[in-house]
């Protein structure tokens, strides 16, 4: 199984709970990718994002970026919210991206976004979401199969593409393309129509209840004739690796805290809940916050339920200090991913 | 007695609340937007046990309705097929899925308000709103239970009052918060949208928006 981290930036505060620069948290990020790379994670995501607090809003030029800085760790967005965004360019920049990495070391994760600042940022209309989704998706794809640099395409969202070059071309033919969901079941029915690999956000309730979703997006793709080897699960969750649990639940809240009050004030829920908390920090809640041993097991718990081939968590949020990120991200390439190796082979 | 729950729209709640109904014993029907044949495969896997159907259908078979669609889409459910039914609305109006709409952003009065302008025959009741989908799997409890939480309700007593046992029976206590008005004291903003409460503690929360809202 592949172990990996993702994260959204995370602009650091000041002692008074302000935002520092937003640049900040760039640099940050690109620092924790090269360290996870140093000591051997398999995969780092960068999920677009477009608010102060979480300021990763181009996964493209940080992947080329960390493709430059880096050996063998596979870099993706995580995800890239497609229906905001050109997919011919997507497409160039994480091929470039490829290019520059050598090849076979970077991902498309295609998603719609959980929030919406995308779509009044890029001047598209929410009505539209559906189509914008569909659509673009299949120009992606398009583009990703062409056989050669020549790509047409035509639908509704945009103008038709006629016979015109989109280069460069992935390294190694095609790039990977998974697509994201949050559990609405019927994207695991796409995903598994489309013969796209699927990645799972699991935020809350209790991740072994997307079993049946990983069995609609397999049987969706054996009914569509997919048996190969593209069909397979990832899983991103919350968490933070620490020595032990104590200093991973001390190091963690806080930043939870803060996003959840950032969160609550937006969406008009109340103030966050220790309980809540606290029930979701051990089997079987949603929150991968522990030892290596902890965490370890609860994925391999986890990897009963759904078979994943990839887990990967995201712990930086709120402003984590960088020295409890690049702990956890040790700890998970060191110490989590042996154990799990371990836990699976003796099942 | 309702025996039959159909449910109008198979996403995230929708299947959270069918499944839920489903446990606690009730025949469950359940339709997307498109026909039966679209969900097959989804309810097959998600949902067993339940029967998927087109949504004039699911209307037509069930003794109480649940509303389970996005607030932005409420007006492409034919209030015709609900003519006389109990009809649970659960549906939020969520801004980052809704985008801005002007109708309910503008209207002094609550979302349910709103909607049942368009069901006007049919008796809506709120509730299933204020807890979220993945909580309403992990958080139903039995009866007497010292971990089980209180659901509000607001209607026309009658038909809340049938809702009422289906939510005591889905795992949950019933609170009577009154007429639809009384809704908005569980939107999204009040203080019991998406916090965890006893029977007491909501009861008190909601008797407090009240005198609240007569002061003003
Ligand atoms: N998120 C929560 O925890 C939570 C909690 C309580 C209440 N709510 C409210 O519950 C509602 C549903 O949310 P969700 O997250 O379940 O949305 P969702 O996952 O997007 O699912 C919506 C479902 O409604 C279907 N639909 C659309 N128009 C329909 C129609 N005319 N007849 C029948 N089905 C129709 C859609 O089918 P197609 O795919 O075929 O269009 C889809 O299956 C929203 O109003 C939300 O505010 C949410």
């Amino acid at each position: 199984m592949q172990i990996g981290a993702y994260s959204f930036g995370d602009t650091p505060l000041n002692p008074d709970g302000s935002f520092r620069n937003t640049a900040e948290g760039i640099r940050t990020l690109f620092d924790a990718i090269v360290l996870a790379d140093r000591v051997g994670l398999d995969y780092f995501g960068i999920g677009e994002h477009h608010t102060v607090s979480m300021p990763a809003s181009s996964p493209g030029a940080l992947i080329a970026a960390a493709a430059a800085a880096t050996d063998r760790i596979i870099l993706g967005s995580a995800a890239s919210i497609i229906s905001t965004d050109d997919p011919v360019r997507v497409f160039q920049q994480l091929a470039t991206a490829d290019a520059v990495s050598g090849g076979g070391r970077v991902e498309i994760t295609a998603g719609r976004g959980s929030s919406v600042e995308t779509f009044p940022l890029f001047g598209h209309d929410l009505a539209d979401y559906d189509r914008l989704y569909a659509e673009k998706l299949d120009l992606l794809m398009t583009i990703n199969n062409s056989p050669t640099e020549t790509v047409s395409w035509s639908g509704s969202v945009r103008p038709a593409i006629d016979a015109l070059a989109v280069v460069p071309r992935p390294v190694n033919g095609r790039l990977p393309i998974w697509l994201a969901t949050g559990g609405n079941a019927a994207s695991s029915a796409r995903a598994g129509r489309l013969g796209l690999p699927v990645s799972y956000g699991i935020i809350g309730g209790e991740p072994h209840r997307f079993a049946p979703l990983t069995e609609l997006y397999r049987r969706s793709a054996a009914q569509a004739g997919h048996h190969t080897e593209n069909v397979k699960v990832s899983v991103a969750t919350f968490g933070l690796v620490a020595p032990s649990k104590a200093e991973a639940l001390e190091r963690f809240y806080p930043g939870w805290h803060t996003l959840n009050v950032e969160m609550g004030r937006l969406r008009g829920w109340g103030a966050p809940d220790r309980r809540q908390f606290d029930a979701q920090v051990a089997t079987p809640g949603a929150y991968y916050v522990g030892d290596p041993d902890d965490v370890a097991e609860r994925i391999v718990h986890l990897h009963g339920y759904l078979g994943h081939m990839r887990h990967f968590l995201q712990g930086d949020f709120g402003g984590l200090p960088p020295e409890h990120l690049h702990e956890s991200l040790t700890l998970l390439a060191t110490e989590v991913k042996p154990r799990v190796a371990r836990l699976l082979a003796a099942k | 007695m309702v025996t039959t729950i159909g449910i109008l729209g198979a996403g995230r709640v929708g299947s959270a609340i069918a499944r839920t109904a489903l446990k606690a014993g009730y025949a469950v029907t359940i339709a997307g937007s498109g026909p039966a044949a679209d969900i097959q495969l989804i309810v097959d896997i998600v949902i067993p046990g339940a029967s998927a159907m087109s949504a004039a259908e699911v209307a037509a078979s069930a003794d109480l309705v649940v509303l389970a669609v996005p607030m932005h889409k409420f007006r492409s459910v034919d209030p015709a097929t609900l003519a006389g039914a109990i009809v649970i609305d659960t549906m939020n109006y969520w801004q980052p899925i809704d985008g801005e709409l002007p109708e309910v952003a503008t209207d002094p009065r609550g979302s349910s308000e709103i909607v049942a302008d368009h069901f006007a025959t049919a008796r809506l009741v709120k509730t299933l709103n204020h807890i979220g989908y993945h909580d309403l799997e992990t958080d139903a409890r039995p009866a007497g239970h010292p971990d089980r939480h209180a659901l509000a309700i607001a209607g026309e007593p009658q038909a809340a009052s049938v809702v009422a046992e289906v939510i005591e029976r889905f795992g949950f206590d019933a609170v009577y918060a009154g007429p639809l008005e009384a809704g908005t004291a569980f939107e999204p903003g009040s203080t019991v949208f998406g916090g965890r409460h006893t029977a007491a503690e909501l009861t008190a929360e909601l008797e407090f928006a009240a005198a609240a809202d007569d002061a003003a």
